[in-house]
């Protein structure tokens, strides 16, 4: 089978397309670097992705923190993610880099403030 | 008045403006002042909280607060003075700005005066889409700004009129937060965001793309009810009997972005009818001595990185006007030949290497880029694709440019 794909992982979004079988890959062609066949084979067999979103912060400068995860989890698990992430809230002061969630849903990725907001 | 003076003083406390006064200060500028019209320095990258940023600039992906942060932290570090609430009126001919902030009206004026001011968005006025008037309709980053900065929900059931980057990155934005977005609509027949956004974006979330299709009706008294669409021809009217009705409580607008220059209305500052930005040569120094240009207030960028970058560059140029008091001539012209949109800078030394940014005027695969000078060729180079979405960046090394003679830049 012959898939075409536009890699994500950097701004050049090369066109790639993939010559395979389950998942066993035989040929890759259009990547201009190796993370681009990654890429590939990582869709082809377990497709992740990195999520944003934001949660309340309470006694901030701002009603809301942003946060995303620290690695990517699977592109199924997405909206259970979200939903896990929707039921947390933070007291400010936040900073870049703290975890406000460990293994969400069992997936190994924490969530991760994204932003600095300072108490009132 | 009273008129403050200092060394440098940066219009813009967003990448752009933050970039340019760390790398003056870095030079050795001691008296840099960056005036910041909101409360926080950052710019829009406070709102802009997908990753994706920085792979570039800092070699791995962050999201935009995280960007921006590594900024504020080294101005704060090296002592930079941030006005902030302060908005600047005017720009005048001889570098004095007028500006509001918390200690009133104030007048400064700079040795050099460095714009970074942004670019901002065109709105549903821009496009004159007929119809009624109902609330619901916002473009894209203040949807964006209002889901993340402010808590607010825009709407449920969604249409996405444009298909630029920050549309389609709120379309995702939006389906997170439990919304129906029911399709993007784009005029053009080719998307105006990076190929990457489309399949992170919309393919992820199987939302439909439609090209050549445009909003042509807007229905709904208080909220909005409901858009009309239609096809479109090829040279962008309405084909009629293609109208179809889709019922949405939200449009967003994601149509174009335009660099924010109206401070410089009235001093004199030339602008590109293309880019809607100063004309700039190779020092990113405007037709007005010591005022300088970089980011998206002299040409709408693809990447957060490069404006950075950019502003840099402006920044270790303006460092040594100031040093020295002038910088070398630029007497020959960089023109935009077939299918290349608009180039900066538009003018360049021809004793120095710079760097070339273009943009094409529509999509294209196997091409080659040439820039030629009296008709010689200074550079050639071969790409995969070219696509309007993205700009094009590279660097003419000195050594292959002449001193005299305009140089002409295509892609075939």
């Amino acid at each position: 089978m012959t898939r075409a794909f536009t890699c994500i992982i950097c701004p050049n979004g090369c066109e790639i397309t993939a010559e395979y079988e389950g998942t066993q890959v035989h040929a890759i062609e259009g990547a201009t670097c190796p993370k681009g066949e990654d890429y590939v084979r990582q869709e082809l067999t377990d497709p992740r992705r990195n999520i944003a979103t934001s949660i309340p912060v309470e006694g901030g400068e701002l009603p809301l923190v942003s946060v995303r995860l620290d690695k990517p989890i699977p592109k199924k698990d997405i909206f259970s993610v979200m939903d896990a992430i929707n039921r947390l809230h933070v007291k400010a002061p936040t900073a870049i880099g703290q975890v406000v969630l460990a293994d969400v849903c069992g997936l190994g990725a924490n969530v991760i403030i994204t932003k600095n907001v300072a108490a009132l | 008045m009273n008129v403050e003076c200092h060394q440098a003083i940066v219009v813009g406390g967003g990448p752009a403006g933050l970039a340019a006064a760390i790398r003056l200060k870095e030079k050795g500028v001691d008296d840099v002042v960056v005036l910041e019209r909101e409360h926080r320095t950052g710019g829009i990258l406070r709102q802009c909280i997908h990753d994706g940023f920085g792979l570039t600039r800092f070699g791995e992906t962050l999201s935009g607060p995280e960007y921006a942060q590594r900024f504020v932290d080294r101005a704060e570090e090296l002592g930079i003075t941030c006005l902030t609430d302060t908005t600047v009126l005017t720009l005048e001919a001889d570098r004095t700005l007028t500006t509001s902030g918390p200690a009133g009206l104030k007048k400064l004026r700079g040795d050099a005066v460095i714009l970074t001011m942004g670019c901002r968005e065109r709105t549903r006025g821009a496009l004159a889409i007929p119809g009624s008037r109902p609330a619901g309709i916002y473009t894209a980053g203040v949807a964006q700004e209002y889901i993340n900065l402010r808590n607010l929900m825009v709407g449920r059931e969604v249409v996405i009129l444009g298909s630029g980057d920050i549309g389609l990155i709120m379309a995702r934005r939006m389906t997170l937060e439990g919304a129906h977005v029911k399709g993007v609509y784009e005029v053009q027949p080719y998307p105006s965001g990076l190929p990457r956004n489309i399949e992170q974006c919309l393919n992820d979330y199987h939302i439909p793309l439609h090209l050549s299709h445009t909003v042509t009706d807007i229905h709904g008294r208080e909220r909005l009810e409901g858009v009309t669409i239609s096809q479109v021809d090829e040279r962008f009217r309405p084909i009629p009997g293609t109208e179809e009705r889709v019922d949405c409580d939200t449009l967003i607008l994601s149509v174009g972005l335009i660099p924010a220059g109206d401070i410089a209305n009235g001093s004199g500052l030339a602008v590109d009818g293309r880019t809607k930005g100063a004309f700039v040569d190779e020092h990113y120094q405007t037709n007005l001595p010591g005022v300088f240009s970089a980011g998206n207030v002299l040409h709408v960028h693809d990447l957060v990185d490069f404006v950075s970058l950019e502003a840099e560059a402006l920044a270790t140029a303006a460092a040594e006007y100031l040093r020295a008091g002038a910088l070398p001539p630029c007497p020959l012209e960089v023109q935009a030949g077939a299918n290349v949109g608009h180039v900066i800078p538009q003018r360049i030394s021809g004793t120095r290497s710079f760097t070339l940014s273009l943009r094409v005027r529509q999509p294209m695969k196997k091409v080659t880029l040439t820039v030629a000078q009296n008709g010689r060729e200074v550079l050639r180079r071969k790409l995969p694709k070219a696509l309007p979405a993205e700009m094009i960046q590279l660097t003419i090394p000195a050594e292959k440019l002449e001193a005299a003679g305009d140089l002409e830049v295509s892609v075939q």
